[in-house]
């Protein structure tokens, strides 16, 4: 239990204002709370599940003693994850004297929008991507915008405003540059180090102030609905309409946030949100940031945690099989006790997983390649960026001296009713040459290892023929070629 | 924008004139969340909110529906079912009686609304949904159209059949001749903004609705058709919708009419909002096609003969198929004179949603059987497709007569093709391309450059009419209203641009305001690309009236002849003088001048015989070129779109910053029709792809790397269109026909150039790769 006297008020700012709730359904979307509660209709509701962006509003939050605003979707987030967060709505951004913000006047100058419905979500997005990049390349303008959808222009006049901002001098206006000192010492403020308890029943929500007060609030209640980012709950309300309560929150738990390395493994919280893990894992292991790049949108990047990603099994969540390829273990933790397992283990079968009632996921130890080791993870999804893998695989080789495979890892997503190793398919290569023959004749033994299902994503046939395919590619990376192996927009 | 400022009494040219690049008027409200959608619009005190309940089966009998549940549901207030609808459950938009509002007795395709529950709050009309006990006998549905026989299966309305000359004949004797089939997917629209009718409630039983909606004056009579009361208590209102592309041509008519029928029973405004998920499982998409063709050509590639079947899977009810599969076989052409044709249509019925217009109308998917047929020579005759396709083009003065029997008489798709060519450097990355595919193992470039020839009306005629309604002000500011729509195309900154021009006063003295039944009545649907054609000439007719009627009461009260009278921006000259416009609006006031017109415009020239095939359905035709460079996975059939140019023409465009974005947000659109976006069905008949997770239209990373978009400086309407432009709606999708040939095109270097691939669109990966998999069987073979 905390020490403090539990609080039963979320408190936040929205723009410029202080917001103290005490009647907040456990979950009552942050979208709803803008456009029924307070009438701030500017962001709007494109899909309700996180992957249109037009209700794109900006979260401001404390990290490290930092402020830092990142896009989020408000469609999926949950008002009762908001405390001491600072909210900005497109309402924000004009000036007082009626000015448009530059990221503003950009898109109107470059008739960056036609219906305008998905306007504001990208002038959202957009704004997010200037405050930490003001000059940034296409690529970096491509990656910020994966998770808006625009169908009326094309994109293309979007790219040109969005190329344009910085042209559009320093913005002395801009509130947020103006309020930033303000601001982080008001959300200080709220940060009083206790527990957040609202409701009951069917209506109960818990925000804990730490990690031991979570511990020990999901041991006391088990049936809890744990939500970290919200990229999953979040559709477990808007469309399926299933009652979640009690919630747990847990996104604001800066102990879950860490991110450390020692002794050849990097240890995860799982807290940790795709972007906040991004640069580390980039750095560290190239292939993995290539991936993260695909998953999700921006905004869902900004939300979705790594542990979620672990702890809710889907077969197709990007980050378990180069976590298990690369040999991670998991520390899971339940009261004041925990354990360590390997994460392949922790898949037991379809929605099922070594996880017991009051036990969470703590964090994600990975293990880093050695240097003289090859790893490589590859996506493939009917879009390329912001859509749900149909395979992935993950590949982690060492080679002996004499060129024969010393071990190899392997594991798949979407082949299987979890993420899976391909055992047979190590076993056939181990001990072998690495050559184009051998990966030939391993090939068959994917057939033993996968029996892939036929969905809207991909058929089985096609599942199969490109998990095989990929090992190929795998082998072509790792022996050297001139030409190209991959297509991709920086190819 | 509309700030009260004088105006400039010295310009030499007004603000905002026609062929001047203009921002869209609503470009500072959509940048600031401030612009208005229905969902923004303050409620009424007490609105309440509608929720549907859709059929979970692809066809049935019900044998009972338990709403008890639903109706002590929290929140609850009402729930209808077809017994509710006062007057006509019906809202075929062609009266073919074949499409209930909610269904009665049996569903027909999953997502089938049956019931309309009314509630407090949208979540507690979406919760109590959930909980109706519905019963069904499941009948054998009909999904797919691959495997049915157009000649034999149950069609949904009469097919067209377009001949001219003997096509079998002539294939029969040809010195070549081959044949195949294709397919083509359908496409949702996926407008950011879903379908959302608001109704008020008004007295005498009179209804307003808010809805979104591209044919308001269609909504109107549905409304009142359902409600069992004249049009003229109907009014139907919208400022703007969040994306249309045809999705709210007919589909928003259902979720008005319940609205109106559930705000009149209850005495309060009634609002439905569709969740995504609901939106896309329970309205119609583009048609998916399968198309067979057979064709005789010579040793040279020169197509002598074509015969086509296009099967359109049209889903339960006739909706727009009749003219959507009517459009394909306008353009089974193209760009291409085939000299002995005969086209036929299968409008199929299949227990899915009802399929309906999208940009392009059928065009697309009949331009696609063109293309295939091209393709399918040009690799039996060995040659660059492009070669095949200029060798086939139209004729200017011989070889111009179409399928339908008009003659071409605007074609520049040469000169077109030719700038294109040389401008993309088609010959040089033509070689380019092979030394790199030599050289290249796993990841193989394609190319293609592709024309568009697009017929520019409505093929009913009666719909090309159109009305506007202009007043002066005694300010001299104007108050302007038309038929048209506003989804996004800028049709509104262009028409105002139009009465801008005719007054010679700056744009910001042109109020531009919602489109309402109440205003403008009988109006066609903004759709086919006419929007702007139409509603321009109708607002132009109306503020010409008034300024006749200003020049006549100058010339009277100055004495002057009418032709010493002149319109000069925001001021006009008579005889030696020089009036502020608003000076000379308040003199004509004061003189009892009437300073309020209704304008009219009806489409010259066009007529259309449909039982005989014959006519001369469109005004003119829209002319363009695309040419896409494409990079291949052939390990995953992962691929890139490298480069795309085009060359796109509309005339003398009003607005060309207007008509650039359509032309690239058109082509990119066009992408995801013919890549990624694929509406799936499971076994049972279930739709699965129904929401942005399952759906992918192309994000900003889809665009190509390369991106060289040019409007042709020099065309000019050939018909005297509103100041000589043209349409600009559709003609671009089509544009991105290029992309799935390019894929074709390199798919096809794994077999080296010498099997046509066949790829059917969507060329999702996994298509691209098994394209891949069967030509490297074929070779080897």
């Amino acid at each position: 239990m905390a020490k403090a006297k539990p609080r039963s008020e979320i408190r936040f700012i929205l723009n410029g204002e202080d917001v103290a709730l005490s009647d907040v359904a456990p979950d009552e979307t942050l979208l709803d709370w803008l456009r029924l509660e307070q009438r701030l209709r500017g962001s709007k509701e494109g899909c309700a599940e996180g992957d249109c962006g037009a209700c794109t509003v900006l979260v401001g939050r404390l990290s490290g003693g930092k402020l830092v605003y990142e896009s989020v979707n408000a469609c999926i987030r949950f008002v009762g994850s908001l405390d001491a967060t600072h909210i900005v709505t497109v309402e924000h951004l004009k000036g007082r004297d009626g000015e448009l913000h530059p990221v503003q006047q950009a898109m109107v100058d470059f008739h960056g929008s036609q219906c305008g419905f998905c306007t504001p979500g990208f002038v959202m997005s957009l704004y997010g991507l200037w405050m930490r990049s003001p000059q940034p390349s296409d690529a970096e303008i491509e990656k910020a915008l994966q998770g808006n959808l625009c169908r009326c222009t094309g994109y293309e006049a979007i790219m040109r405003a969005a190329r344009a901002i910085s042209g559009y001098g320093k913005a002395a206006k801009d509130p947020l540059l103006a309020e930033r000192k303000a601001i982080a010492a008001r959300l200080a403020a709220l940060r009083d180090g206790r527990r957040v308890e609202i409701g009951e029943g069917k209506a109960r929500l818990v925000v804990p102030a730490s990690l031991d007060d979570f511990a020990a609030v999901y041991e006391a209640e088990p049936k809890a609905t744990v939500v970290a980012g919200s990229t999953d709950v979040g559709l477990w309300v808007t469309k399926h309409m299933r009652e979640i309560s009690p919630v747990v929150f847990i996104g604001g738990i800066d102990e879950l946030k860490g991110i450390s390395e020692t002794g050849g493994a990097i240890a995860i919280g799982a807290g940790v949100t795709y972007t906040e893990a991004f640069s580390r894992l980039a750095d560290r292991i190239p292939t993995m940031g290539t991936l993260l790049n695909r998953l999700g949108g921006e905004q869902v990047r900004n939300m979705g945690t790594i542990g979620g990603n672990i702890a809710n099994g889907s077969p197709i969540g990007d980050t378990p099989p180069p976590l298990i390829a690369l040999g991670s273990r998991l520390t899971l933790r339940k009261g004041a006790e925990r354990r360590t397992i390997l994460l392949e283990d922790f898949y037991i079968a379809y929605g099922r997983q070594d996880r017991r009632p009051g036990e969470f996921v703590e964090s994600v130890i990975v293990p880093l390649p050695a240097k003289d080791e090859k790893f490589a993870v590859y996506k493939i999804s009917k879009r390329r960026d912001e859509d749900i893998t149909s395979t992935l695989g993950a590949f982690r080789l060492a080679l002996a001296e004499d060129g024969t495979v010393a071990s190899i890892r392997i594991a798949f997503g979407g082949m299987a009713a979890t993420p899976k190793r391909a055992s047979a398919v190590e076993a056939a290569l181990v001990g072998k040459p690495w050559t184009e023959a051998t990966v030939e004749t391993a090939l068959i033994s994917f057939e033993t290892d996968f029996t892939p299902l036929t969905d809207m994503r991909a058929s089985a046939e096609y599942r199969m023929l490109a998990a095989k395919n990929l090992l190929r590619r795998f082998f072509v990376e790792t022996t050297g070629t001139k030409a190209p192996v991959q297509v991709g927009r920086a190819a | 924008m509309n700030k009260h400022t004088s105006p400039n009494l010295k310009a030499a040219r007004i603000a905002g004139a026609v062929h001047t690049d203009q921002r869209h008027d609503s470009a500072h409200k959509h940048v600031t969340g401030e612009a208005v959608y229905i969902d923004d619009m303050p409620e009424p005190e007490g609105t309440l909110h509608g929720a549907l309940g859709l059929s979970t089966v692809a066809h049935a009998t019900i044998r009972g529906i338990d709403l008890s549940a639903v109706k002590t549901a929290p929140g609850v207030i009402d729930v209808l079912t077809a017994a509710d609808v006062p007057g006509e459950n019906d809202i075929s938009p062609t009266g073919r009686h074949d499409e209930p509002i909610l269904a009665e007795g049996k569903v027909q395709f999953f997502g089938q609304p049956i019931f309309c529950v009314i509630a407090a709050t949208r979540e507690a009309a979406r919760r109590a949904c959930r909980l109706a006990k519905i019963e069904y006998d499941e009948l054998p549905a009909v999904i797919d159209v691959w495997d049915l026989d157009p000649t034999e299966d149950k069609l949904v309305t009469p097919p067209l059949t377009l001949k001219r000359g003997d096509a079998a004949g002539t294939i029969a004797v040809a010195p070549r001749r081959l044949k195949g089939r294709m397919r083509v997917g359908g496409q949702d629209h996926f407008y950011l903004e879903g379908h959302i009718s608001l109704a008020v409630p008004g007295e005498d039983g009179d209804v307003t609705v808010h809805c979104s909606t591209q044919h308001p004056s269609e909504v109107q009579h549905m409304v009142a058709h359902a409600l069992g009361v004249p049009s003229h208590a109907v009014t139907v209102e919208i400022r703007r919708m969040g994306g249309g592309f045809g999705g709210k041509e007919t589909q928003g008519n259902q979720f008005a009419a319940l609205a109106a029928i559930s705000a009149k029973r209850l005495g309060r405004a009634v609002k439905i909002r569709l969740d995504r998920d609901d939106d896309m499982l329970a309205t119609g998409k583009r048609h998916d096609f399968v198309i067979d063709y057979e064709v005789g050509f010579d040793d040279d590639g020169r197509i002598l003969g074509v015969d086509y079947v296009y099967a359109a899977r049209c889903g339960f009810s006739s909706d727009l198929s009749g003219p959507v599969t009517d459009r394909a076989l306008f353009h089974c052409d193209n760009a291409y004179f085939w000299p002995a044709i005969r086209a036929k249509s299968a409008p199929l019925y299949t227990n899915t949603v009802s399929n309906t217009a999208f940009r392009g109308f059928g065009g697309p998917q009949g331009m696609i059987g063109a293309e295939r047929v091209i393709d399918e020579v040009a690799f039996a005759t060995g040659k660059d497709p492009l070669e095949i396709r200029k060798l086939n083009f139209y004729g200017t003065r011989e070889r111009n007569v179409t399928p339908y029997h008009q003659t071409v008489e605007d074609n520049i798709i040469h000169r077109i093709v030719a700038e294109l060519e040389e401008s993309s450097n088609y010959t040089r990355r033509r070689r380019e391309i092979a030394a790199f595919n030599a050289n290249s193992r796993i990841v193989k470039r394609g190319l293609a450059l592709t024309p568009v020839k697009f017929g520019i009306s409505f093929t009913a005629t009666h719909y090309n009419q159109a009305g506007a309604l202009v007043h002066v002000y005694t300010d001299g500011s104007v108050h302007l209203n038309h038929g048209g729509t506003e989804m996004g195309q800028g049709l509104y900154v262009k028409v105002a641009q139009v009465v801008a021009e005719e007054f010679q006063i700056d744009i910001d003295r042109v109020k531009i305001t919602a489109t309402t039944t109440a205003k403008v009545p009988n109006t066609s649907a903004t759709a086919a690309s006419s929007g702007s054609d139409l509603n321009g000439m109708a607002a132009q007719n109306a503020a010409r009236q008034i300024r006749r009627r200003l020049t006549d009461f100058a010339a009277d009260k100055y004495s002057v002849p009418v032709d010493q009278i002149e319109f000069l921006p925001n001021r006009v000259r008579v005889g030696n003088q020089e009036i502020p416009f608003p000076d000379l609006v308040k003199q004509a006031y004061m003189a009892r001048i009437q300073l309020s017109a209704a304008g009219f415009y009806k489409t010259p020239k066009i007529h259309w015989n449909r039982d005989k095939g014959e006519g001369h359905p469109f005004y003119y035709f829209a002319y363009g070129a695309s040419c896409s460079e494409v990079s291949v996975d052939t390990l995953t059939g992962e691929y890139v779109v490298e480069r795309t140019d085009i060359l796109h023409e509309t005339g003398r465009s009003l607005n060309r910053a207007i008509d650039l974005g359509q032309v690239e947000g058109g082509f990119i659109q066009g992408i995801g029709w013919l890549t990624t976006e694929e509406l799936w069905w499971d076994g049972k008949g279930r739709l699965r792809t129904h929401a942005p997770s399952t759906y992918k239209i192309p994000l900003a990373s889809d665009r190509p790397k390369i991106f060289n978009v040019t409007l042709a400086d020099w065309p000019e309407a050939h018909e005297p269109t509103i100041h000589r432009s043209k349409a600009v709606g559709e003609p671009p999708f089509m544009l991105a026909m290029s992309v799935l040939h390019a894929l074709s095109d390199a798919v096809a270097s794994v077999a080296d150039h010498r099997v046509c691939p066949r790829l059917d669109a969507p060329a999702t990966p996994e298509r691209v790769l098994m394209a891949i998999e069967r030509l490297r069987a074929e070779a080897k073979a």
